[in-house]
C-alpha cells in the first residue's frame, strides 16, 4: 500500500497559495519575533552573558512558521540543539527564552539546560536534543504513546541534513512504517552539518528520498515560504490523522550564521550566502505584506514595534533574573526526593 | 632539544609521525579532514597523506567506529576520532562488544589494533549531554585500555605507543585543553601505557589526578606549599592498566592521599584507586583515603551550577586539610 510521490523536479514554490491577512500577519510576527530575538542573543553571546554553544536558527525561520500553523496546540513537537524558533514557534515566552539562554533560573527549565535543551511541558514540547539524531526514535516513541493512549496527536519529529545519515533514522523510518505510528519526519535540510555539506556525506543527496526505502510518503519542501511549509505540513498532518502512519518532509532552508557562534563557516562561498538571503524569509514576507497590500505599513511597523519590546523586555527580565542556587545541583535529578546522593 | 607545543599539535604529530612510518595507519572520524578537526587537531593532515587516510564521515558514530573495528581485524590501524566522548555513547556496541572483544571470542586469531580518541570531560557550560567523562566507564572493559593525558609530551607518547599497540585503546582528551601548551622534546620517544608520573615531590600528602583535573591538583598543591603542607602529585596517565604502584610507594612515604577525578564518584576512577590502595598500603595510611570528584549529579547550564559541580582547588585544599587534619 504504497503513497509514494516522487516530487523530485517538483519543489513546491512561495506563493503558490493565498491564504488569509490573519495568517499572513501570524507567521511574520513568530518569524521577526525569532528573527530578533536571536539577533539580540548573539549580542549578548559577544559580551559572554550567554556562554557554552549557542545555535541560532536564522534563515530557517519560514520553517518554524509553517509547521505552526499547520498542527494544532495538543500535537508534540521534538527537535535538535538549533531549537530556539521552535520553542518560541510553540508559544514559550521571550522572556523565558531569553533567561534560558542567561541561565536563569526564571528560564523556561531553570537555568539548566542552556541553548539547546528548551523543554516545556504545558507546551507539548519536548525538547531540544545536544545527540545529533537521538530525537529521531523518541519523536516516533512519542508518536508511539499518541496511538497507544488513541489519541488524534501527532508529533512533529525535526533533524538536520547531517542527522539523517544516523542508523537511528532507518531503525526509527522502518518501525513507524510498520506499525503506522503518527509521527511526521520532518529534516530541515539547510545543506550542511558543521562545515560538512550534504553533498560530501552520501550518494543520496535527495534526503526526502531516503523514506522510499521504507515506502513512507516523501516529499521535499521549500524552507523559505511559510506558505509551502505550511501547505506541506497540512497535507502530511492529515494523512498521518487518517490513521495512514508516519509522514516525511525533507524541508530545504538555509542557515545564514555559523554552526555554533564560533564557526567562520569558511566551507561555504559568499555568493551563496548572498544568493539564500535574497530569500530571506522574513524580508520576502514583509515585503509581500506590503506589495500584494495584504496588510497597512501601519500594521507592519505595529508588529515591529511589538516584537522590539518584547525582546527587550526579555532581555532585561533575563538580566534581572538570578542565577539559580547551588543547592539546585541536587534537584532533578531523581524524582526521588530523598534520594541519597553520594556527597563526600 | 624541547619546544613548547600546545596539546593538539603534539597529537597532531604523533599521528603524522605514526602514519609517515606505518601505511595502514589511517584517521577517520567527523570534521577530521576538510575542516582540519573541530578543534584542529588534524590540521593539515588531509594535505600531507590525502583523503584515502585522513577521512571525513558522516555523523555516524555507530557505522564508523564499526568499520574501523572491521579495518583493524583485517591487518589496518585506524585511529577513530570522536568529535567529543559525549557522542561514542553511540558507538559503545562497537567498542564494546567487539573491539574488547574480538582477540577473545576468536580465540587469539584476530586482533583489534585500532585507537579510539577524542575530548572527554566538562567543558565549561555545555550542559548535561556535553559534559560527561568516559575514562570508569570504559576502563571497566577487559580487552581495553585507557588512557587520558593533557600534557603534551606525554600525549604524543602515550598516542603513538597507542597507534603501535596490537590492542585496542581508548584515548581521552580535553576540550578546553587543546590549547594548553608543555615542552615537547624533539625526536622520536614513546611514552608507555600503564605507567603513572609524579609530577612534584612531596611529603606530606599523595594528591592522584589526571587529565584535566590536573591543574587544580597542581595549584591546590602550590597553595598548600604556601602554608607549609608539602604534596605529592601523580599524574595517572593510565587508566587501564593503571600503575597502582607508583601510588602506593608515594603512599608508604605520605601516608595520606586525595584523589581527584572528574568522574562521578560512584564506582569512578577514584573508588578504584581508593581500594587498590587500602588492599596494599593498609599499613601505611595515617587517615582514610578520600577524594574530589565531580557531583554525582548531571551537569547543567548555569554557572552557579558548574561551579559547584566541578573539583576544584579550594575543593582539593579542604580535602587535603581533612586528611592531614590541618583545621
Ligand atoms: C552524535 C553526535 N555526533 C556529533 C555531534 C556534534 N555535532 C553537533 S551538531 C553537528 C552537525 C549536525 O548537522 P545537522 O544535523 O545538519 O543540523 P544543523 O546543525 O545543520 O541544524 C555535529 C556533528 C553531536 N552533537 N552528536
Ligand atoms: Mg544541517
Amino acid at each position: 500500500m504504497s503513497t509514494v510521490t516522487d516530487k523530485t523536479k517538483k519543489v513546491r514554490k512561495a506563493g503558490a497559495t493565498k491564504y488569509d491577512k490573519e495568517m499572513y500577519l501570524k507567521w511574520y510576527e513568530l518569524m521577526l519575533r525569532i528573527r530578533k530575538f536571536e539577533e539580540r542573543a548573539l549580542m549578548l553571546y559577544g559580551q559572554q552573558k550567554i556562554r557554552g554553544f549557542c545555535h541560532v536558527y536564522i534563515g530557517q525561520e519560514a520553517v518554524a512558521a509553517g509547521i505552526e500553523s499547520a498542527i494544532t496546540n495538543e500535537d508534540a513537537i521534538v527537535t535538535a540543539y538549533r531549537q530556539h524558533g521552535t520553542a518560541l514557534g510553540r508559544g514559550v515566552p521571550a522572556n523565558e527564552c531569553m533567561a534560558e539562554l542567561m541561565g536563569k533560573e526564571t528560564g523556561v527549565v531553570k537555568g539548566k539546560g542552556g541553548s539547546m535543551h528548551f523543554f516545556d511541558k504545558s507546551r507539548r514540547y519536548f525538547g531540544g536534543n545536544g545527540i545529533v539524531g537521538a530525537q529521531i526514535p523518541i519523536g516516533t516513541g512519542i508518536a508511539f504513546a499518541e496511538k497507544y493512549r488513541g489519541t488524534q496527536n501527532l508529533c512533529v519529529t525535526m533533524f538536520g541534513d547531517g542527522a539523517a545519515r544516523q542508523g537511528a533514522l532507518h531503525e526509527s523510518f522502518n518501525m513507524a512504517m510498520t506499525w503506522k505510528l503518527p509521527v511526521l519526519y520532518i529534516c530541515e535540510n539547510n545543506g550542511y552539518a558543521m562545515g560538512t555539506s550534504v553533498e560530501r556525506t552520501s550518494n543520496v543527496m535527495e534526503l526526502y528520498k531516503l523514506g522510499y526505502a521504507y515506502d513512507m510518503p516523501s516529499e521535499t519542501v521549500d524552507g523559505m515560504s511559510p506558505e509551502s511549509v505550511h501547505e506541506a505540513v497540512s497535507k502530511a498532518a492529515k494523512h498521518i490523522r487518517e490513521g495512514k502512519g508516519p509522514y516525511y518532509l525533507e524541508i530545504r532552508t538555509y542557515r545564514y550564521k555559523g554552526h555554533s557562534v564560533s564557526d567562520p563557516a569558511k566551507y561555504r562561498t559568499k555568493k551563496e550566502v548572498e544568493e539564500y538571503k535574497e530569500k530571506d524569509p522574513v524580508k520576502v514576507t514583509e515585503r509581500k505584506l506590503l506589495s500584494e497590500k495584504i496588510a497597512t505599513e501601519e500594521e507592519v511597523k505595529a508588529i515591529k514595534e511589538k516584537v522590539k519590546n518584547e525582546v527587550e523586555e526579555s532581555v532585561k527580565f533575563a538580566e534581572e533574573s538570578n542565577y539559580p542556587d547551588p543547592s539546585e545541583l541536587y534537584t532533578d535529578n531523581y524524582v526521588q526526593k530523598d534520594y541519597p546522593y553520594i556527597m563526600d | 632539544m624541547a619546544r613548547e607545543l600546545a596539546l593538539r599539535d603534539a597529537l597532531n604529530e604523533a599521528m603524522s609521525e605514526e602514519m609517515r612510518r606505518d601505511e595502514s595507519v589511517f584517521l577517520m572520524g567527523e570534521e577530521v579532514a576538510a575542516y582540519n578537526g573541530a578543534y584542529k587537531v588534524s590540521k593539515g593532515m588531509l594535505d600531507e597523506f590525502g583523503p584515502k587516510r585522513v577521512i571525513d564521515t558522516p555523523i555516524a558514530e555507530l557505522g564508523f567506529a564499526g568499520i574501523g573495528v572491521g579495518a583493524a581485524m583485517n591487518g589496518l590501524r585506524p585511529i577513530v576520532e570522536f568529535m567529543t566522548w559525549n557522542f561514542a555513547v553511540l558507538a559503545f556496541d562497537q567498542i564494546v562488544n567487539n573491539a574488547a572483544k574480538t582477540l577473545s571470542q576468536s580465540a587469539g586469531q584476530f586482533k583489534c589494533p585500532i585507537v579510539f580518541r577524542g575530548p572527554s570531560g566538562a567543558a565549561g557550560q555545555l550542559a548535561q549531554q556535553h559534559s560527561q567523562t568516559f575514562e570508569s566507564w570504559l576502563a571497566n572493559v577487559p580487552g581495553l585500555k585507557v588512557v587520558s593525558c593533557i600534557d603534551p609530551a606525554d600525549a604524543k607518547g602515550l598516542l603513538k605507543s597507542a597507534i603501535r599497540d596490537d590492542d585496542p585503546v581508548c584515548m581521552m582528551e580535553s576540550e578546553l585543553l587543546y590549547g594548553y601548551k608543555g615542552e615537547v622534546p624533539e625526536g622520536e620517544y614513546l611514552v608507555p601505557i600503564g605507567v603513572a608520573a609524579v609530577r612534584r615531590e612531596g611529603t606530606d600528602v599523595t594528591l592522584v589526578s589526571f587529565n584535566k583535573m590536573m591543574l587544580p591538583t597542581l595549584e591546590a598543591a602550590e597553595e598548600l606549599a604556601k602554608e607549609g603542607i608539602s604534596a605529592e602529585v601523580i599524574d595517572l596517565r593510565s587508566i587501564r592498566p593503571l600503575d597502582h604502584q607508583t601510588i602506593v610507594e608515594s603512599v608508604k612515604k605520605t601516608n595520606r592521599l586525595v584523589v581527584v577525578d572528574e568522574s562521578w564518584p560512584l564506582a569512578g576512577v577514584s573508588a578504584e584507586v581508593a581500594y587498590e590502595i587500602q588492599k596494599y598500603a593498609f599499613d601505611y595510611l595515617d587517615a582514610p583515603v578520600t577524594r574530589v570528584n565531580a557531583a554525582d549529579t548531571s551537569l547543567p547550564y548555569a554557572p552557579t551550577l558548574v561551579d559547584e559541580y566541578m573539583p576544584n582547588a579550594a575543593k582539593i585544599i579542604k580535602a587535603v586539610k581533612e586528611v592531614t587534619y590541618v583545621k
